[in-house]
């Protein structure tokens, strides 16, 4: 029963209006597609789209020599909610595009469409626009893997983190050779760096905080298999699921928070097992050395380079390349929040989100997906707490509890509501709050179930009332019935 | 200029801690010979941290673990002490130990004094530790849970010590074993892989006499000038193995007797690594035992007012594992040892609990002072459950016959199901006495849910706390905290004449009026069974038909008449 509404302006440059446009401009246009989930879930979208001419400003922005400086141009000229987008079509000559590249997508909430080829394309062309641009049918399935039956779900869709409104961001040096190497990193500096900037742009959908660790003498569960043609140790890509849990166990999960943790792995093998690669599932080795695991983090192995000697004394001094890390990592991080790059046509060039690792239509993408998803949760959530309530007809509600969940029906109704009018930025607050209300009142300490004595054990209580009572009962009940067969069985005998 | 200077070093100052993060580990293992022929090993791992962790700023860990800096970061603790223990350290056999603990699991910690509320802080913080540590850390509550005024001290730096932002509790009814084990050794930085803790082997360290482990956490300062702090982390453990019984009546014993282990290398990341033997020569005699191998060298030290011999094996010094690949310290007698004259320590004391009957009885406290020329004070802290009411009209403190007036009593009582007793005193020891302490208590009757799932077992009542500074027989010197030996270093020394004891009492057992619980089912089951057979005779008369029973061949009786009539000849009936 969702309706989600993307609010799009279409901006034609001059030379670049098509020539069969059903009405001339400035008109609106409202197109509908329908997304069954299961039977009871129905998503809606909506895409309210304004056609207009451009702006003498905006004209004068297009004029620039490529595309990346018209797209920080327009960004300024643009309306900047969240969840709206502004698609510029440029004439079919223009330079602005590349050869062979007809769409390009900005880092902003903007893109631009080379025209050509009449309306038919060009409306096609906006179409795979749009929803790379704000959500696609897989990334709101995915949202609502809950409610999708099993089975149909593909595999990126179980990768995708749970909205929750803060996550723990946790770096692990594991370095299980401490007498050979001294590991270090700047992970500080690093974290500062690189991944700061893609946080401070997340921060909008959720908390995040960031800490590390170096752990010694945490070994992988799994032992690699040497190689000798490379002479180097292979782990092999069904074994990696192994490899994690005597790590986990090290870990430590952080007692102090309930958000969900993310882990990224940096493991130093050991100078026994080292140089270690990881091998995919055609046997070649993974370029990155690095793998992630759904829902909970990445690993990369960082082999250390052989000292040029062998008499070099140990332990040896490794100084890890932090570049090269968390390229890996924040390829992972992106992963885990769904925002890889999908599969586009060839003809589509997608600006890269530079310094802060992250575009405005990424960041809206996170934020329609997260708040179908929290809607979803807080109707999970309540319905189970509703379950509870008629299986124990005893249970007493406290007022703050009724008053949780009164406020979590109200934020979930106006989420959906401004979800439906376009609004994605109070959406997604109130879907928030509507998470927060409907997890305190069902994990509220006086709703526990245990708290309540069942009715069964109540009934077994008295089981010696009722089995005495029950004796004679039954005993002539048995007798009715033997005198009633006696009965029908008289009559045959007198024929 | 000179101003300007300092202005510039002490920016420094404030600045160096972001880039040269410094942490050290210390690892040590002491191994006294106890006077009547068991071993006392204590280890303690201490973590050094140049680092504020009270900032926030700082989430990048090193060798200090990252579940415990993120619990004192985010609750405010300025110092955090919690003990697991099993069994009881016996002070008066055993003599001072380097560290007690009451038998079971105690936590004290102080806050900052940033923490506004203190006791939900309090209670978050027994939650989580209870997470860590897997013990039942979270039945901290108020009704255990107290504010001692005097006897606990914050152990590092601190400014101001306004003791609302202490809290004490004690679980005397904890029980300790491996699960608690594992994750302490979790803590450790080089895990027990390697160094020293690669003798914490569960099965041996719960096979003894006394187990007792304990996290404390603490600032200290980070040099002599003391302007900046530095985080201090020490795992101790202390193990007393009954060797006497255990080796067939010999009181020699080698670290594989004891831990089915060797010592093969030094932690990697320690940058100190010590095993301290103490061979102290007992009765000013010569020495009688003999320690091989040869040790790297002998420490002396003046420890608890006793000068006291130990030799060390430095296991980073690379002569030691020279000769062979392993270290296993050997101990042997070479006369056997009168155990007669056992030392009795200076301060030790006893507690029992008396009285008969369910409704009153008596807490009474022994308090043995044997020094032989010098008095010196001493604070108790009890604390009761609610569930024994105490008649503080009856405390009556006795030493050589006269009565004791305490020079500070501090008395909060105790409030139904939300707050213990709390009765702190301080109380002057004459020379070479015993001081008996005792109050009266009355038993409570509990409601049937707060009693414990074995009732009859009886209620703890956790240890009394004896803290003493204890004067000295000989002269103690200052020395340099940094450089010696970890287990002399963790209470501070006032001055060169007196050290600090703290002691813990025996847990007290004492037995509730206990209900018999399964009394309501029984009434319940005669009830159900009397309506039972009441309403089987009313349904029998009510539901079946009565008629004539016509007369039949008769019964068994008729029939041995008829044939004794037919014998007879007579008709029969």
């Amino acid at each position: 029963q969702f309706q989600l509404t993307v609010p799009v302006a279409v901006v034609f440059a001059p030379g670049s209006v098509p020539g069969d446009l059903p009405r001339p401009l400035p008109f609106r246009d409202v197109q509908e597609m329908e997304l069954s989930v299961n039977l009871r879930t129905t998503v809606t979208s909506r895409y309210e789209t304004i056609y207009r001419s451009t702006t003498a400003e905006e004209e004068a922005a297009l004029g620039a020599a490529t595309a990346r400086e018209a797209d920080a141009a327009l960004h300024l000229l643009q309306d900047t909610s969240l969840g709206s987008l502004t698609i510029y079509v440029v004439p079919e000559t223009s330079s602005l595009l590349p050869q062979g590249i007809s769409v390009y997508v900005g880092k902003h909430r903007s893109a631009l469409v080379r025209a050509g080829g009449g309306l038919a394309t060009l409306r096609t062309r906006l179409q795979q626009l749009t929803q790379v641009m704000s959500f696609t049918a897989s990334s709101i399935t995915a949202a609502l893997s809950d409610r999708v039956p099993d089975g149909q779900l593909g595999p990126a869709a179980r990768r995708h983190l749970k909205s929750s409104l803060g996550y723990e961001i946790t770096f692990s040096l594991l370095n299980p050779d401490p007498k050979s190497h001294t590991v270090e990193w700047d992970i500080e500096e690093a974290v500062n760096r690189y991944v700061q900037p893609v946080l401070d742009k997340l921060s909008l959908v959720a908390n995040f905080s960031v800490d590390s660790q170096i752990l010694y003498y945490a070994v992988l569960g799994v032992t690699p298999r040497f190689d000798k043609e490379s002479s180097s140790f292979l782990l092999s890509a069904h074994s990696l699921p192994h490899v994690i849990n005597p790590v986990e166990a090290r870990l430590g999960s952080s007692a102090a928070s309930l958000y969900p943790v993310l882990n990224f792995l940096l493991y130093v093998p050991e100078r026994s097992h080292s140089p270690l690669y990881i091998q995919d599932k055609e046997g070649a080795p993974v370029s990155t050395n690095a793998f992630h695991s759904p829902r909970w983090g990445g690993i990369m192995v960082y082999n250390v380079e052989a000292p040029s000697s062998p008499q070099a004394s140990l332990p040896l001094h490794v100084d890890v390349d932090m570049v090269r890390v968390m390229e890996v990592f924040l390829a992972q991080l992106r992963l885990l929040f769904g925002l890889s790059r999908e599969e586009l046509p060839h003809e589509f060039l997608l600006e890269r989100p530079g310094n802060e690792g992250l575009a405005d239509w990424e960041l809206d993408r996170l934020l329609w997906a997260h708040t179908v998803e929290n809607i979803a949760t807080v109707s999970t959530t309540l319905t189970s707490l509703a379950q509870l309530l008629d299986k124990i007809g005893n249970i007493v509600i406290k007022d703050d509890v009724a008053s949780e969940v009164y406020r979590a029906v109200a934020s979930a109704q106006s989420a959906m509501a401004e979800l439906a009018v376009g609004h994605l930025h109070s959406a997604f607050q109130a879907s928030k709050e509507a998470v927060t209300s409907s997890e305190r009142a069902f994990f509220d300490p006086s709703l526990l179930h245990l708290l309540y004595f069942p009715d069964d054990q109540k009934f077994a209580i008295y089981i010696p009332l009722f089995l005495p009572m029950a004796v004679p009962i039954l005993l002539s009940l048995a007798k009715i019935v033997r005198e009633t067969r006696q009965h029908k069985k008289e009559p045959t005998k007198m024929d | 200029g000179g101003m300007l200077a300092v202005v510039v070093l002490l920016l420094l100052a404030a600045a160096g801690p972001g880039r040269a993060e410094r942490d050290v580990l210390r690892e040590e293992l002491l191994l006294s010979p106890l006077p009547d022929g068991d071993v006392a090993a204590t280890f303690q791992f201490r973590t050094r941290w140049d680092a504020d962790l009270q900032r926030g700023s700082v989430s990048h860990y090193r060798l200090f673990p990252k579940a415990l800096g993120r619990l004192v970061a985010a609750l405010g603790v300025r110092e955090l002490h919690l003990a697991l223990t099993q069994g009881f350290w016996r002070t008066r056999v055993w003599g001072q130990p380097p560290l007690q603990a009451p038998a079971g699991a105690e936590l004290w910690v102080w806050f900052q004094p940033t923490v506004t509320n203190v006791d939900k802080a309090w209670k978050e913080l027994s939650n989580i530790l209870s997470g860590i540590f897997c013990a039942s850390l979270n039945f901290i509550d108020s009704t255990n849970t107290v504010t001692p005024t005097a006897s606990f001290k914050p152990l590092g730096l601190a400014n101001g010590t306004d003791h609302h932002l202490l809290r004490y509790a004690v679980l005397p009814r904890e029980v300790v074993c491996t699960e608690n084990l594992t994750p302490w050794k979790k803590l450790l930085p080089c895990g027990s892989k390697a160094g020293l803790a690669v003798l914490l082997k569960a099965e041996r360290l719960f096979h003894s006499s006394y187990h007792s482990q304990a996290v404390h956490i603490r600032p200290i300062c980070r040099d002599a000038s003391c302007l900046a702090v530095s985080w201090e982390l020490r795992q101790t453990l202390t193990v007393v193995f009954d060797t006497f019984s255990s080796g067939q009546g010999k009181k020699d014993w080698s670290l594989f007797k004891m831990f089915s282990r060797t010592l093969t290398d030094a932690c990697p990341l320690a940058s100190q690594s010590k095993v301290y033997v103490d061979i102290s020569p007992k009765n000013k005699e010569k020495e009688l035992l003999e320690v091989t191998p040869p040790p790297t060298s002998v420490h002396e030290a003046t420890v608890q007012g006793d000068k006291r011999t130990y030799a060390v094996y430095d296991l980073l010094s690379p002569s030691l594992f020279n000769t062979s690949r392993s270290l296993n310290v050997q101990l042997k007698w070479k006369r056997p040892q009168d155990s007669s004259d056992l030392p009795t320590p200076v301060l030790h004391a006893q507690r029992y609990v008396s009285g008969y009957g369910l409704q009153t009885g008596e807490i009474s406290t022994l308090i043995y002072n044997t020094h032989p020329y010098r008095a010196f004070p001493v604070i108790l802290l009890e604390t009761v459950p609610w569930y024994l009411r105490l008649y503080v009209h009856t405390l009556t403190i006795i030493t050589k016959g006269k009565e004791n007036k305490p020079s500070y009593i501090h008395y909060q009582p105790a409030q139904d199901r939300k707050r213990p007793h709390l009765l702190e005193m301080l109380i002057q020891l004459p020379a070479n006495s015993v001081t008996k302490i005792t109050i009266q208590f009355e038993r409570a009757l509990l409601k049937w849910t707060e009693y414990t799932p074995d009732p009859n077992h009886g209620f703890y009542v956790s240890s009394s706390v004896l803290s003493a500074l204890v004067p000295s027989v000989i002269a103690m010197k200052d020395v340099d905290v940094e450089h010696s030996p970890l287990f002399t270093s963790l209470f501070p020394s006032s001055d060169g004449s007196s050290y600090f004891v703290r002691l813990y009492t025996e847990p007290l057992l004492v037995n509730l009026p206990t209900p018999d619980f399964s009394m309501p089912y029984n009434v319940i089951c005669l009830t159900c069974t009397v309506v039972a057979v009441c309403y089987g005779s009313f349904y029998n008369l009510l539901t079946r038909t009565f008629h004539v029973e016509e007369p039949s061949r008769g019964g068994l009786a008729k029939r041995l008449a008829n044939i004794i009539r037919k014998f007879r000849g007579v008709p029969p009936l």
